[in-house]
């Protein structure tokens, strides 16, 4: 049987130009870029070339990137390194409700450490709305951060329209652009942000490489200390396969992105036209125009999310959910009750990301077989017409 | 994640449907936590003679509601209530442990329809 992965916002394979970009990297190049004799140089070299093709994907300076391990590294330092370095000034910091947990758990812990946050709610769209974020505004605020947008629902935010704002009363903001950069067309500069985290798993780099926007002169403090490696603000011997992996990377997405574009859009149209039409009791999570280019999800009523994840994966196709049983916390998604969608309705969600290697016939398989599996489950569910018996709101069982 | 029997009993269910005359009919779960069944039983002469079920919930909840039905069915109600949770899991060669908890509600529900039907007996 074909396999057909269809979670690219999970992660995205390594695109084989970056691999071979990587090796010389694990082999004659693999020297301490810190050292001072000629392989090392050729190491650091590759460190520049790599800072210079990452910024280049978002328009920014080189001096601007800091590289890090991971997404969630980047959100850290960007939540825990200005919150650190502005204390002074004020202790409040605007979030929201759609935010990823490494951002999400971050501010809990600068909570406890005294800060105070804003939680932003959405529309059901999953929109946060600019005039909320003006509101929430204090003199104490010192810091907002929001994500660009959201892999579980898709939904693309007006972070250029909350940006005004922002620097309008000079407040620092950072987006979590880990979903969209190197999928989407990004110019720091047009956007108006400070900061801002992406990640080269997401545009088929290696894992293990991300980076840190940084607008130059915006003061942090570092998350990790030691050496003096990216300027000092980040130590840690450099991981150099992986940073020329995602240079590479990000090279390949500028040059190949309106390409990529007009591959995924059709072909993520044709999957939520096909199931909203072929199937009822589904709807479409995320705002319906504002998402990214290869993202389609749902909620589908009277079935749960992990049992039609293992029908989908005994025809072939991979894909994710943000039910309850889907998760290790076994609680779900906090994304689809910020859009208003009830527990047990979230229990039905289902996450569809492609990708370059997704063909059309893929998709032709995937509108006939998705169907099918949400038919298989109905006959077995007790709910056919609608939700008789749904008691208790609460869900008790598991506290 | 899941055994092979799991798999087994949740891409070929047994027993799946309702019993519209039904002796007895027992439901345990809440949708909003993820997991409910429902257990069709037909009695005679103290016997479960058949047995259909209908789960909205996750693998092991499906798994769980096929597998009880094949272990109920045929049993007299003495020896369909001495069915726990445990001889479930044990019967599909495990289940994960945070599906243990809330996924495993076949033993109740069974429990539950064999009430139902005492109770309509004796009313």
């Amino acid at each position: 049987m074909k396999k057909i992965y269809m979670d690219y916002a999970g992660t995205n394979p390594t695109h084989p130009a970056v691999l071979d970009s990587m090796m010389p990297y694990f082999k004659e190049h693999f020297a301490n870029p810190l050292s001072i004799y000629e392989p090392a140089l050729k190491a650091r070299e590759a460190i520049e070339n790599a800072r210079q093709s990452t910024a280049s994907l978002i328009n920014a300076k080189p001096a601007e990137i800091i590289f890090t391990s991971s997404g969630a590294e980047s959100n850290n330092f960007a939540l825990k390194g200005i919150a650190y370095a502005n204390q002074k000034k004020g202790s409040h910091i605007i979030t929201s409700r759609m935010e990823h947990h490494s951002i999400l758990n971050t501010v809990r812990f600068l909570e406890k450490s005294g800060f105070r946050v804003t939680y932003l709610n959405v529309d059901n769209n999953g929109v946060i709305d600019p005039s909320d974020v003006e509101k929430a505004i204090t003199d104490e605020t010192i810091l907002i951060s929001l994500i660009h947008a959201s892999p579980e629902i898709g939904t693309i935010e007006p972070i250029a329209e909350i940006a005004k704002i922002t620097n309008k009363k000079g407040i620092i903001f950072h987006t979590d652009a880990v979903s969209s950069a190197g999928n989407i067309p990004i110019d720091v500069k047009e956007l108006g942000v400070d900061l801002l985290t992406l990640s080269a798993h997401q545009f088929y780099g290696p894992k293990g490489a991300a980076a840190l926007y940084l607008k130059e002169g915006t003061r942090i403090i570092p998350l990790i200390y030691g050496g003096i490696q990216e300027g000092g603000r980040r130590a840690g011997t450099e991981n150099v396969p992986a940073i020329v992996g995602m240079g590479k990377a990000a090279e390949l997405a500028e040059s190949e992105m309106m390409d990529r574009i007009k591959h995924l859009a059709p072909l993520r149209n044709k999957i939520i036209s096909n199931t909203l039409n072929k199937v009822k009791k589904v709807m479409l999570t995320g705002h319906p125009k504002e998402r990214l280019p290869g993202h389609a999800s749902f909620v589908v009523e009277y079935i749960e999310g992990e049992a039609m994840l293992l029908l989908l994966e005994g025809n072939g196709i991979y894909c994710a959910s943000g039910s309850a049983c889907t998760s290790r916390a076994l609680k779900s998604s906090p994304v689809l009750a910020s859009i208003g969608v009830p527990d047990h309705i979230a229990q039905g969600s289902v996450v569809f990301t492609i990708g370059q290697e997704t063909t059309e016939e893929d998709i032709d398989y995937f509108n006939e077989t998705f169907p099918k599996v949400i038919g298989k489950l109905r006959e077995m569910s007790p709910f056919t017409k609608g939700w008789e018996g749904l008691e208790d709101p609460e869900c008790t069982a598991k506290k | 994640m899941y055994s092979e029997k799991v798999m087994d009993h949740f891409n070929n269910p047994r027993n799946v449907g309702e019993i519209p005359d039904a002796d007895g009919i027992g439901s345990e779960g809440n949708p909003v936590c993820g997991d409910m069944m429902k257990i069709f039983i037909k009695v005679d002469e103290e016997k479960i003679t058949d047995i259909k079920f209908k789960t909205f919930g996750c693998g092991a909840a499906i798994a769980v509601s096929s597998m009880i039905t094949e272990m109920a069915k045929g049993k007299t109600l003495d020896e369909a209530l001495a069915i726990t949770k445990e001889s479930v899991a044990d019967a599909l060669d495990g289940l994960p442990a945070q599906k243990q908890h809330c996924s495993n509600l076949g033993a109740e529900a069974l429990h539950k329809a064999i009430e139902d039907y005492k109770n309509k007996q004796s009313g």
